[in-house]
């Protein structure tokens, strides 16, 4: 029997309304469910907020970026909009003018960073994380309330320094920028305090320090320094259109760290770890242990039985990620087939005449024959799909997925080209598909595994800390690699040398 | 009514390789205080973090007021009051909004939040001080504040960690006061402390735990009795003590004696007490006082550790 005398707490089932009650389930449910927790997360952002608000060395800096560096930037614009106008530059100002606009949001929300970075370390440091772990909150309305209340004030200073800025810019030269550009600024600046904010929490809730958590944030504070770059040069550029393809991204971005933080905020990781201890020798003796799978004695495996478990089994579980790779070599192939068609080679460049002699000193003088070539083949492809995979780790995933789209682009396009020119396509599959039918796979389980390793820092494995989650995948993407990528590669590379050129030979020929 | 608020059944914690809590099984029955005692890093502080939810136990089971700490969580937390070691107050704000804020998390509505703030404030001698920043106040009025907090929602289960420490003696003594009459009120209480005094004034239990394990634990006198022998007894007088220690030996164990005092241990005092009187009356002792020699918690906590201690170094 449970204690139903001394508390006051009210769950959800208590919050429910009669009519919701009856429904039982469905939409009510679900919006009395998200009412109930922004409620109660809502507690904590608006505890947070006040007492931000109490802090001097918090508000004035807010205040300074959100009036006065507002009112500067605006003087800047005006005095520099009418000197070049003198020399007829009117261009540059106003290019500058909008620039300036996104500067201006930028810096109040860049506040935003270090509040987020201290918000879980801090109260940790301070020793006031603990009654607040300790109340009957969520970790969801936690997470919730702690995300708003490091995103809020800076978001609202620099959303006010941007208008104090086109206000006064209105006054000073009377310039109104496109809505349209007002729109996706204010959505740039939006959405890049929220993946500091987002990207700040998840460091925070993983670091046993302040000192650690600053540390950690050059990881964000450096990508967003170089998005701001790009976005300088897209808008003195003034190519705006392309800001829909880095909001579309930022979205992305944002949904995966938000994904990612959720997954990972975890009461334990925060109150469990004492310092921030790496042992990397213990981490490499775990990994081996988790690469050899080993089960106890008495349930012995024969050496095909553990090859399907451990190695087949590996690949299995990175099924997800076959599919994305799979989807992208398609993509890969198609855009490179599309621009094949919109883009023609002019036919007379396919010049044909002597090509199998010319096939074969180009094979001698490259190097690419005999057990060098294998070797050079094994060593480039090896290289190209570990260089991948680690992009995929720090990018989760989308930057190997771009890389091993690029030979299918290139695929394409040739084909296109082939088929356009009119020749007999014979040619070209005979230089491709031999080894390919050894490379393909090799490439999609390696891309496959190097997916999992980035999606399980989204995504932890339930029951497993981020560190577990992410060894247990590399221990698999390791057996795949030896088991299948590595003895694919080796026999791609050995028919790419031996083969190919012979069947290429003979399909020109004939 | 629950009969075990607090029960924990082969509790375990292991971080990696690093046993913090071993097979821990403990109960505190409503109207109970248990004292956990232990040296630094016994595994007192990663016990009660399970048993308010923040750490998973790595085997074994928790239970508090009926609900399982992996299973309930939520109402696992809504059940406990805890003080934690540090006091986790928030400096800018004032006693009334802290203590407020953390009512409104435990779900009370604005009218309960107002009066159990000024009720347990006044209790505790901090009424006056409810609307001033809590970075004026002591150390031993935030103490306070933070045990107000642990009491807010009115929990059937507390988790008090140095209850009374950075206290002055006054203060100590209103939070030991209010402790006990929350075992009055049917409240089970876990008391973590290194002060022994204070556990033994205020603890219906005593566990004692090291390296992770309960290596004793038992009602306060029944420990004493177990580990440091019978009640000592001093009797004290006046005049030649000829042949009476040769007398009183007969009659029970000798622990000690002087020219003007005598100690011995009984199982039995109502029993050997009246002889042992009348043994040195007859000798023509005048007796000034038969007293119990107290015998501190310190004795067994330290005989404990320190048996522990010595089996290491062997």
């Amino acid at each position: 029997m449970r204690s139903e005398t001394h508390v006051a707490y009210t769950d959800l089932s208590t919050v429910l309304t009669l009519s919701e009650r009856a429904s039982a389930s469905g939409l009510n449910r679900w919006w009395a469910s998200i009412r109930w927790n922004m409620s109660r997360a809502l507690l904590v952002t608006r505890r947070e907020v006040i007492d931000m608000f109490r802090d001097w060395r918090i508000l004035s800096p807010i205040v300074i970026l959100t009036v006065i560096f507002p009112s500067i930037a605006n003087w800047g614009a005006g005095q520099m909009s009418r000197w070049v106008a003198e020399y007829g530059g009117e261009i540059v100002g106003d290019r500058l003018i909008p620039f300036l606009m996104m500067v201006v949001g930028f810096f109040p929300i860049s506040f935003s960073l270090i509040i987020a970075l201290e918000t879980f370390v801090g109260e940790k440091e301070r020793h006031s994380l603990e009654p607040l772990l300790s109340s009957p909150l969520t970790n969801t309305q936690l997470y919730i309330g702690k995300t708003l209340s490091a995103g809020m004030p800076p978001l609202a200073g620099s959303l006010l320094g941007i208008a104090v800025y086109q206000v006064g810019v209105y006054f000073n030269v009377g310039y109104v920028p496109p809505l349209v550009l007002i729109v996706q600024v204010l959505l740039l600046t939006l959405l890049q305090g929220l993946i500091m904010v987002a990207g700040a929490v998840i460091v925070s809730g993983q670091v046993t320090s302040v000192r650690a958590a600053n540390l950690l944030a050059s990881f964000i504070i450096i990508p967003m320094t170089f998005l701001i770059q790009a976005e300088a040069i897209i808008m003195f550029w003034a190519r705006y259109d392309t800001l829909w393809a880095i909001l579309g991204g930022l979205l992305v971005l944002y949904v995966v760290l938000v994904r990612m933080g959720a997954r990972a905020f975890n009461r334990e990781e925060m109150m469990g770890n004492e310092i921030d201890d790496l042992n990397l020798l213990a981490a490499i003796r775990d990994w081996y242990r988790l690469v050899q799978a080993r089960r106890p004695a008495s349930e012995h495996r024969s050496v095909w039985r553990w090859y399907r478990e451990e190695v087949l089994g590996a690949v299995w579980q990175a099924r997800g990620g076959l599919v994305i790779v799979l989807c992208g070599f398609c993509a890969g192939a198609w855009i490179g087939a599309h621009y094949g068609q919109l883009l023609r080679i002019p036919p007379e460049l396919f010049n044909l005449a002597d090509w199998e002699s010319r096939f074969s000193l180009i094979l001698s003088s490259s190097g690419y024959s005999g057990v060098t070539g294998v070797l050079h083949v094994i060593l480039l492809n090896v290289r190209t799909l570990a260089i991948a995979s680690a992009l995929a780790v720090f990018s989760f995933g989308v930057l190997l997925i771009l890389i091993l789209m690029l030979p299918f682009v290139v695929v394409g396009f040739l084909a296109a080209q082939v088929l356009a020119a009119g020749l007999d396509p014979l040619s070209l599959w005979a230089s491709l598909l031999p080894h390919s039918l050894f490379e393909v796979p090799a490439a999609l389980i390696a891309g496959a595994v190097a997916v999992r390793l980035g999606a399980c820092i989204i995504a932890p494995p339930v029951g497993k800390t981020l560190g577990q989650g992410w060894l247990i995948a590399l221990a698999d993407a390791t057996r795949a690699w030896l088991g299948l990528v590595l003895p694919l590669l080796m026999v791609g590379a050995l028919v790419e040398i031996y083969v190919t050129p012979r069947l290429v030979l003979l399909a020109v020929g004939g | 009514m629950v009969l075990r608020m607090i029960e924990t059944i082969h509790l375990t914690k292991h971080f990696d390789t690093f046993v913090a809590v071993e097979n821990v099984t403990v109960t505190v029955q409503p109207g109970e205080i248990l004292a956990l005692l232990g040296p630094n890093g016994a595994g007192k502080t990663t016990t009660v973090r399970m048993l308010t939810s923040i750490l998973a136990p790595t085997a074994g089971t928790a239970r508090i007021a009926g609900y399982d700490v992996v299973r309930d969580p939520e109402h696992v937390r809504a059940n406990v009051g805890v003080l934690t070691e540090g006091h986790g107050l928030y400096l800018r704000q004032n006693g009334r909004e802290y203590l407020e804020f953390f009512a409104h998390l435990y779900g009370l509505n604005a009218s309960q939040r107002r009066t159990r703030a000024e009720e347990l404030s006044s209790r505790f001698g901090l009424y006056e001080a409810l609307d001033r920043r809590i970075g004026e106040y002591s150390k031993g009025m935030r103490q306070k504040l933070a045990l107000v907090r642990a009491m807010m929602h009115n929990p059937p289960v507390l988790l008090l960690d140095e209850p009374t420490s950075a206290m002055d003696p006054h203060s100590a003594r209103q939070v030991r006061t209010a402790i006990q009459q929350l075992r009055g009120d049917g409240r089970a209480i876990i008391l973590t402390t290194h002060n022994l005094n204070e556990a033994e004034e205020l603890a219906d239990r005593i566990a004692i735990i090291r390296r992770g394990r309960i290596i004793e634990e038992g009602a306060t006198l029944d420990l004493k009795t177990r580990l440091l022998g019978p009640p000592l007894l001093e009797l004290r007088y006046t005049g030649e003590p000829d042949g009476v220690f040769e007398a009183l030996s007969n009659l029970v164990e000798i622990d000690s004696h002087g020219h003007s005092w005598v100690r011995y241990r009984t199982a039995s005092p109502q029993a050997v007490n009246p002889a042992v009187l009348s043994t040195a009356v007859m000798h023509g002792l005048k007796v000034i006082t038969l007293s119990e020699v107290p015998q501190p918690l310190e004795d067994v906590y330290l005989r404990v550790v320190n048996t522990y201690l010595e089996q290491d170094s062997q």
